[in-house]
């Protein structure tokens, strides 16, 4: 039923439904969405210019400051970056301690989505089990690196930290208990009425959409199409080590649902793979203080999908051009087309649909100078 | 009907939280939590200083005041100064409750023995 005129329903950038400000204007036709205007930069805060003033060394720890749950994905991106840039070849041991942390950042961070989207959907019982089993992550991840969320593992040309044989058998010991763990999980999402009817159905992006609004990560591949970083432009290890890219036809909310609670899954078999295949020999060689005058790309697969960094170096210790594209800034597209034709309830269950981390994306500020 | 189970399970087992502050926090061996100088193997050589991401380290090198200016409240604790540190006079406690209401408190000053100074100006 349509009501004939439409109303502009203002959302954020101080809302209860959002995690950070972002601002989002809605145009609804009685319950319906009709037109979504999304407004981002209000979490800017100039990472780009600030790589400028700092050294090579230095920048690691601003790159790990961007996002606070993918500090891992983008301090992986930015040393690889950098070391396109030198270029330095990695200690094949650093390269397998960085995959295995990027996979545990991976699990922590989907079972956090899962996590929030039961919680999004009024099922708070799974949302406090799921968060149970993350701060065990959280613990193994400190215990490896020194800490839990910044975790200054990375460096460039190598790792700070080595694992420990007791280490490797922890994190496996883990990984089995918390891989049934995650079935039972998924067990009770495909079966509780509350949580599918939350989610089935709701926030559809059909592939086209997916493809032609450059959509990444487990929001693409929730919509049926097979792309992934980790394997269709190997970086660290991922070339030596058999895993599946996870893929779901339904295309709506539950998919994404399924398609991260199955690369948790996915995640524990590389962690097992890479603990049991870990080279021996040294985990970091010395780089170089200053940069020849180069350009590189780094790819990684974070856990929200592709991010991208690109540095341009011009033969000082700082680099001359910084740039981060993360994946929330492919996916914000994608989530605006999903939200037309939505009920207004249940566009906080889409718009964390896409696991968004705004303040990560944030990286212009639009002032308009005739306002 | 698994959550039941998983509910059930729960009870019989001991919290998954901790009490803390009434109850100490879990500290791993290895976490990085408040740099601490030596200041009989420091040899005031900049290094610390120099690898310092956030600016919280400064050096003084002469005078009576000779020594560190350690600023815990720019602190980021990523311990690139005790990798940095050629004489390993930097440990890395595990000591990570360090809030204070006072900005003065944050900063603290590491001075080098007299004797010890003397002695480096000689060799």
């Amino acid at each position: 039923m349509s009501y004939g005129s439409t109303i502009k329903v203002p959302f954020g950038p101080q809302h209860p439904a959002l995690k950070e400000p972002e601002y989002f204007l809605f145009e609804v036709d009685g319950d319906i969405v009709v037109k979504v205007t999304p407004r981002i930069g209000y979490v800017h805060r100039g990472v780009e210019k600030a790589f400028e003033q700092e050294t090579y060394l230095h920048n690691l720890y601003l790159a790990e400051r961007i996002c606070g749950i993918c500090s891992h994905a983008h301090t992986t991106c930015y040393t690889q970056t950098v070391e396109g840039l030198i270029p330095l070849e990695v200690p094949p041991r650093a390269v397998y301690i960085r995959l295995i942390m990027a996979e545990l950042e991976r699990l922590h961070s989907h079972s956090l989505w899962v996590g929030i989207a039961a919680h999004e959907a009024g099922f708070d019982t799974l949302f406090m089990y799921l968060w149970r089993d993350r701060e065990m992550i959280m613990d193994l991840m400190e215990e490896i690196s020194g800490n839990r969320v910044t975790h200054a593992i990375n460096t460039i040309g190598g790792v700070r930290r080595d694992i420990t044989s007791e280490q490797a058998n922890k994190i496996k010991k883990f990984m089995d208990k918390f891989e049934a763990n995650v079935k039972e999980y998924m067990k009770v999402l495909e079966t509780e009425q509350t949580f599918l009817k939350r989610t089935k159905g709701v926030g559809i992006l059909k592939p086209r959409d997916a493809i032609s609004l450059c959509a990444v990560g487990p929001t693409l591949r929730a919509s049926g199409i097979k792309s992934d970083v980790r394997a269709d432009d190997p970086y660290l290890a991922y070339g030596e080590i058999p895993f599946n890219v996870i893929t779901h036809d339904g295309c709506d909310v539950y998919a994404r649902t399924i398609v991260r609670c199955e690369e948790m899954i996915e995640s524990a078999n590389i962690i097992r793979y890479a603990l049991d295949h870990l080279p021996e020999g040294k985990i970091k060689v010395p780089p170089p203080r200053t940069i020849a005058p180069n350009e590189s790309v780094g790819r990684v697969e974070a856990p929200r999908g592709e991010l991208i960094h690109y540095a341009r170096s011009n033969g000082t210790a700082k680099p001359e051009r910084y740039k981060v594209r993360a994946p929330t800034l492919g996916n914000l597209a994608s989530v605006c087309q999903t939200l037309i034709g939505a009920h207004v309830a249940d566009i906080p269950m889409i718009l964390a649909g896409i696991d968004p981390c705004f303040s990560c994306m944030d990286r212009v500020v639009i002032i308009n100078k005739d306002a | 009907m698994s959550l039941f189970r998983e509910a059930a399970r729960q009870i019989l087992r001991k919290p998954a939280t901790v009490k803390y502050p009434f109850e100490p926090g879990i500290v791993p061996p290895g976490l990085r939590g408040r740099p601490v100088w030596d200041m009989e193997k420091c040899i005031l050589c900049v290094l610390c200083q120099n690898a310092c991401p956030t600016a919280a380290i400064k050096m003084i090198p002469k005078g009576p005041d000779a020594g560190i200016e350690y600023h815990l409240d720019r602190c980021i604790f990523c311990a690139e100064c005790a990798d940095a540190c050629p004489r390993k006079a930097i440990t890395i406690t595990t000591n990570f409750e360090l809030a204070d209401t006072s900005r003065s408190t944050m900063v603290q000053h590491y001075k080098k023995p007299q004797q010890a100074q003397t002695q480096a100006a000689k060799t």
